[in-house]
């Protein structure tokens, strides 16, 4: 098709390089555009950025912040990654990470005494079982009642929020405490940092779980069938696919995911439950999903990256600059990044001799 | 009665490609008669009344309206001079009611929508031509007939004067189809001229004024209702030949039974029954074709074969075990392969690539997998070995499907579907727009199938080939299953008339 | 007793209206097929963009005028992103909503708890309001609640029985079925997106410019999904839409009063009751159990290639 003399044609594949480029140079694009944005505000955005970059990024402890800040981010972005991987909105990772909470801490602050490694390991099912548990409510509702699961996931993320927010205000809130947060969990779960490096143990949780999600999707035959399923229905039920199957199973493992992050804040980062545990993770998981294209390796990158962002806003703030830069740069590459994504799958060339063309054949033709 | 010609199209030629869709077409049509178009699919019936609509421009020819030269160049042009169209797939948004969907039919309108005076003109057309509607009521909750009068109603809204048909009875019940046509011969005797697009002989001789045949994209034959017969309307449709030189090894006697159907009642996408009463068996070791104009039933008998679609009654049986209650995944393991119609939304994905295609039904197979891990060198083996064998040009193993030519997808799709050596391959329209090479290569692969021992369901529209390669011929008209013959015992004729509702 | 419920009542109003605009804005853009998950970032920028134009020139005229031109470059973008570059819906709402929560607390820091000189104050209604009771509930409003008591009938005008309306309701539904018949489906996205943008912006600024004159990061406080969830609630009906603003907002202000009376019900369980009817009128309206018509536009989030066709 064509729009005056601009053609447009659709690609039928995109090779790796183009992928990769693609949101990376769209990512500088959506940076250029903030920086008009703190240009406006008053700031010097090269100064900014370089801040940010130094703070996060360019010395151990940044580094170490970084890491920490993204361990829940990566399991969020794993959660939505699979889930979106079968074209399933699963917008309710902040509401699966929330009750992945609720149902861990409740064990780790009044459940049994068992021995370590035991106790933690229960924590670690319970966490995942409560975001899996209530991540299946919205499958079942789309795999038998064909209910849309974008509304209902998030839905429920506010009906989690509010009960966790019940929880820490009321029956678990520490004594001797004024804010919604609950009595620390016993010392012996925290979750401990390998070796002297102040980068907690909950990153190899993540990265397993990335490196398992990496494995299944790409060489299973369970995989294989997620992938039949995404690009066409009809063509799963002609091979004889289970199609509501898939829907429980693949949105059930989202939600455990995204319980874990639960897991892995509670027992790798805050040592206690509090409202608002999870803190808009949920969401920014699904700007990490659709940036890292759903792979389970990027994901990690991209949230490690996120994460120093938003940690990076501290360093700022004390030139001024709100620190709600972080969440606007978030917002601008992602929008970027969207529009972006459009080049990826057209391909868009300009014909300056369309018209010219078209009567030189006209004349032969007579 | 004198009738004056209102529309006259001469020497219509159009080409798509190296394809000649209708090739110096001349049709005469007069005020206030019923003319029916008859043909086979790929006639050129829709090619030429699309191009009266304004949507294709004929390559050459003329087109005569009361007298005057016109150029249709657009749908709007059609418009203008009163020409509209009832299509097959009904253009009606469900969640409107049946005036407002009149209402958008109708291009400009008041701002404000006037429920009154839309009721009313509504009414006025519904008393003067039975044409029974209720203005208030919501499309979805009509019945397919009474949708249909729906689109019949906006184009009398329209004042159109030319009224285009295609297939309208396909759709109805018998008794519907009555009470539509008599709806019709009341437009014709107010003056309209009504085209109605039909394949069935009987309908067409009983309700039509004058009838003209095409057959590729040449008018075969043109006649007054009165002088048409059924051997007169066969002979133009489907030609007489007869039997054909068949290269096929002797049918085997006493060949083992493998699937029984038994009085199959199965259902369509609109709850309407689209399979009545079917019976028949197949054997080991033959091509069984069904012929019959695509929309009698023959996709919902395959998907229910194939285990994709649910029966409503009857039983089938293959090897004496009742699989009517198996899933897709149960009869794959069986031994159903399955060619659908729906070569790109269906059997394969255009966007994964020949391997994963490959692989679409087997994948579960200890050949392919191991522990719930793809195997992957078996798959690129098994993958190599369907490209040698059938000669499959691609771009590479790891493009997407999409990237090939339509002939080598469907011998991809071919060469999966016989791989593991099934009992049954279904197949449904299996060389439906391919170039003369693939299908060549596709039918020897199914005739080699046969001689394999296994059983073929070809369903075909297209008698030749069905002369050529089935060892029986079954005919589905409506649902019904007109009649089971040897192929070496029949002719065209017999085959056209059962195709066209004449009993047998 | 009497004056408790109509302080109730009253307050549920100007509750409800604050999330109507939004929900409404919302109901046209879906109903076109476009669904925009941003409203709460949208709302955030309508509200600061309100309040930093007042803030600096005391007009509330010109504020209002620049929140709809905020609302209304966003719902462009937002177009843009969904419509001609058929980029996926849900993914453009998380950005937009995730921008526009950054951006309103950036652009907003050094305006933030301060107070601004004037703001919509409620205005009696010579007559209407002395009576007793209604006119105490109804009539003694703010200029964006008067606003809104023309905009929810015309609402229901527009999409019922005009036209255009009709059209509306077919685009959600056969987009297709529109451009075979010419009607130019593209533009018409555009401008209902455009036109629920710019609703969603206003419902920011009854919260900086009305309910409170003041500006604070993030205080919509999530009243953007509740105006999301209304527009499932009510079936993609204006008029369902105003009855469930209503009783989200009773449900709301009773809430936290009745933590006076009944303080064994936390309040956060009156907050969650509006997300949880919406699940259970989602199910209700839409589950394919259901032999009658679904509500929800057929067409909703799929982006329309005509190539397709």
């Amino acid at each position: 098709m064509s729009i005056g003399t601009i053609q447009i044609e659709k690609k039928h594949t995109v090779p790796l390089k183009n992928k990769i480029l693609n949101p990376i140079v769209f990512v500088l694009i959506g940076l250029v555009f903030s920086s008009v944005l703190i240009i406006a505000v008053g700031f010097n955005p090269i100064a900014v950025y370089s801040k940010m970059l130094s703070y996060s990024f360019l010395n151990l402890r940044g580094i170490n912040g970084s890491i920490k800040a993204g361990l829940p981010l990566m399991l969020c972005g794993l959660s939505v990654s699979i889930a979106f991987k079968m074209n399933l909105n699963n917008i309710g990772a902040e509401g699966q990470y929330a009750m992945g909470a609720i149902l861990g801490g409740a064990f780790a602050l009044f459940g049994p005494e068992l021995p370590m490694p035991l106790r933690i390991m229960v924590m670690f099912l319970l966490c995942a079982v409560g975001g899996g548990l209530w991540a299946v409510i919205a499958a079942a509702l789309k795999a038998f009642w064909n209910v849309n699961e974008t509304i209902v996931t998030l839905m429920q993320n506010y009906i989690a929020l509010l009960f966790l927010d019940y929880l820490c205000y009321g029956p678990w809130m520490a004594k001797k405490q004024t804010t919604a947060i609950s009595e620390a969990i016993p010392k012996e779960m925290y979750l401990p940092n390998i070796g002297n490096s102040g980068i907690s143990t909950g990153i190899l949780v993540a990265l397993g779980i990335a490196i398992l999600l990496y494995i299944f999707l790409k060489y299973t035959t369970a995989g294989y069938q997620i992938e039949v399923i995404r690009n066409s229905r009809r063509s799963a039920e002609y091979a004889g696919i289970n199609v509501k199957k898939y829907i429980l199973i693949v949105l059930t493992i989202s939600g455990a995911i995204a319980g874990l992050a639960g897991f892995v804040q509670i027992t790798g980062i805050v040592h206690r439950v509090q409202a608002q545990l999870p803190g808009g993770s949920g969401y920014t998981g699904i700007v990490i999903a659709y940036l890292s294209r759903f792979n389970p390796i990027a994901v990690i990158i991209v949230s490690i990256l996120l994460g120093g962002l938003e940690n990076s806003c501290a360093a700022v703030q004390l030139m001024g600059v709100p620190s709600q830069i972080a969440t606007m740069l978030q917002g601008s590459i992602m929008i970027s990044v969207i529009a972006g994504e459009f080049f990826n799958h057209y391909k868009v060339s300009f014909n300056r001799n369309t018209m010219i063309s078209q009567n030189k054949t006209e004349g032969v033709a007579q | 009665m004198e009738k004056t010609i209102l529309l006259e199209m001469k020497g219509i030629t159009k080409r798509f490609g190296k394809t000649l869709a209708n090739d110096n077409v001349n049709l005469r049509l007069y005020k206030g008669e019923i003319h029916a178009l008859l043909g086979e699919n790929g006639a050129g019936k829709s090619t030429l009344m699309n191009i009266l609509l304004g949507i294709y421009k004929p390559n050459s020819g003329e087109i005569f309206y009361k007298g005057k030269k016109v150029s249709i160049k657009s749908p709007k042009d059609a418009a203008e001079l009163g020409i509209g169209m009832v299509h097959q797939h009904f253009e009606l948004i469900p969640t409107l009611s049946v005036a407002e969907n009149i209402f958008l039919s109708m291009g400009r309108g008041d701002f404000i929508l006037n429920r009154a005076k839309m009721e009313e003109t509504i009414r006025r057309f519904s008393d003067k031509f039975g044409l029974a509607v209720d203005p208030g009521a919501k499309v979805w909750q009509l019945s397919v007939g009474e949708q249909q009068r729906v689109e019949i109603m906006k184009l009398l809204c329209r004042d159109c004067e030319i009224m285009i048909l295609d297939e309208p009875s396909a759709v109805l019940t018998p008794q519907e189809s009555r009470e539509m046509f008599k709806t019709l011969r009341k437009m014709a005797d107010d003056g309209k001229t009504v085209i109605f697009i039909s394949h069935k002989m009987n309908e067409v001789m009983e309700h039509s004024d004058r009838i003209t045949v095409l057959k590729g994209g040449r008018v075969e034959d043109e006649m007054p209702a009165g002088d048409a017969t059924v051997e007169r309307l066969t002979k133009a449709v489907v030609g007489s030949r007869t039997l054909s030189k068949t290269v096929r090894k002797t049918t085997k006697e006493n060949a083992h039974v493998l699937l029984e159907v038994e009085h199959l009642h199965v259902r369509n996408d609109k709850g309407l029954d689209a399979l009545k009463d079917v019976s028949f068996s197949l054997r080991s070791g033959e091509i069984f074709a069904i012929a019959g104009v695509a929309g009698n039933g023959q996709r919902e008998l395959a998907e229910a074969l194939a285990g994709l679609r649910k029966v409503a009654s009857g039983k089938i049986m293959m090897n004496r075990r009742d699989i009517t209650k198996m899933n897709a995944k149960q009869r794959i393991s069986m031994g159903i392969s399955f060619i659908p119609e729906d070569r790109l939304k269906m059997g394969l994905i255009p966007g994964m690539n020949m391997k994963q295609n490959a692989i679409l039904k087997k994948f579960r197979e200890p050949e392919f997998s191991r522990f719930g891990f793809l195997r992957s060198k078996p798959i690129k083996a098994v993958t190599e070995r369907f490209i040698e064998t059938h000669d499959i040009k691609n771009g590479g193993m790891d493009l997407p499907v999409s990237m090939m030519s339509g002939g080598n997808q469907q011998k991809l799709l071919v060469a999966r579907e016989i791989h593991c050596e099934p009992a049954l391959v279904i197949a449904a329209y299996p060389v439906r727009g391919l170039d003369i090479g693939a299908a060549e290569a596709i039918n020897n692969i199914l005739m080699e199938q046969r001689n394999r021992g296994a059983c073929v369901l070809l369903i075909s529209e297209e008698l030749d080939e069905i002369f050529e390669m089935s060892d029986r011929v079954a005919v589905l008209c409506d649902g019904k299953l007109m009649g089971i013959r040897n192929t070496s015992e029949t002719d065209y004729e017999e085959i056209g008339r059962l195709m066209s509702g004449e009993p047998a | 007793m009497t004056a408790f419920i109509t302080s109730i009542c009253a307050a549920a109003i100007v509750y409800a209206v604050s999330i109507l605009y939004a929900a409404i804005g919302e109901i046209f853009s879906q109903r076109a097929g476009i669904m925009n998950l941003g409203i709460e970032g949208i709302m955030l920028m309508g509200a600061v963009s309100g309040f930093l134009t007042v803030y600096n020139t005391n007009n509330l005229v010109l504020a209002f005028l620049a929140v709809i031109l905020v609302g209304a470059v966003l719902g462009l973008v937002f177009a843009f992103l969904t419509v001609t570059l058929g980029a996926d819906q849900t993914v453009c709402g998380m950005a937009f909503l995730i921008f526009g929560s950054g951006l309103s607390g950036f652009i907003g820091k050094n305006v933030t708890g301060i107070a601004s000189a004037v703001k919509f104050e409620k205005i009696n209604i010579p007559f209407l309001s002395d009576i007793p009771v209604v006119g105490d509930i109804f009539f003694k409003q703010d200029l964006l609640v008067y606003l809104m008591y023309l905009i929810v009938p015309l609402s229901i005008f527009y999409i019922y029985r005009t036209r255009p309306g009709m059209i509306l309701r077919a685009l959600g539904e056969n987009p297709a079925a529109l451009d075979a018949a010419g009607i130019n489906v593209f533009a018409l996205r555009y401008a209902y997106v455009i036109f629920g943008c710019a609703m969603t912006a206003i419902s920011g600024a009854c919260i900086s410019l009305s309910y409170t004159n003041f500006w604070n990061e993030g205080m919509t406080g999530g009243k953007g999904w509740i105006a999301f969830s209304l527009v499932a609630f009510s079936g993609w009906n204006p008029a369902g839409a105003a009855l469930g603003a209503l009783l989200f907002g009773a449900i709301s202000i009773i809430g936290i009063n009745m933590q006076i009376y009944l303080p064994g019900i936390p309040s956060q369980f009156y907050s969650m009751l509006p997300y949880i009817a919406t699940v259970v009128a989602l199910i209700i309206s839409t589950g394919s159990f259901r032999r009658k018509h679904t509500e929800e536009p057929a067409a909703l989030c799929q982006k329309y290639d005509r190539e397709a066709r």
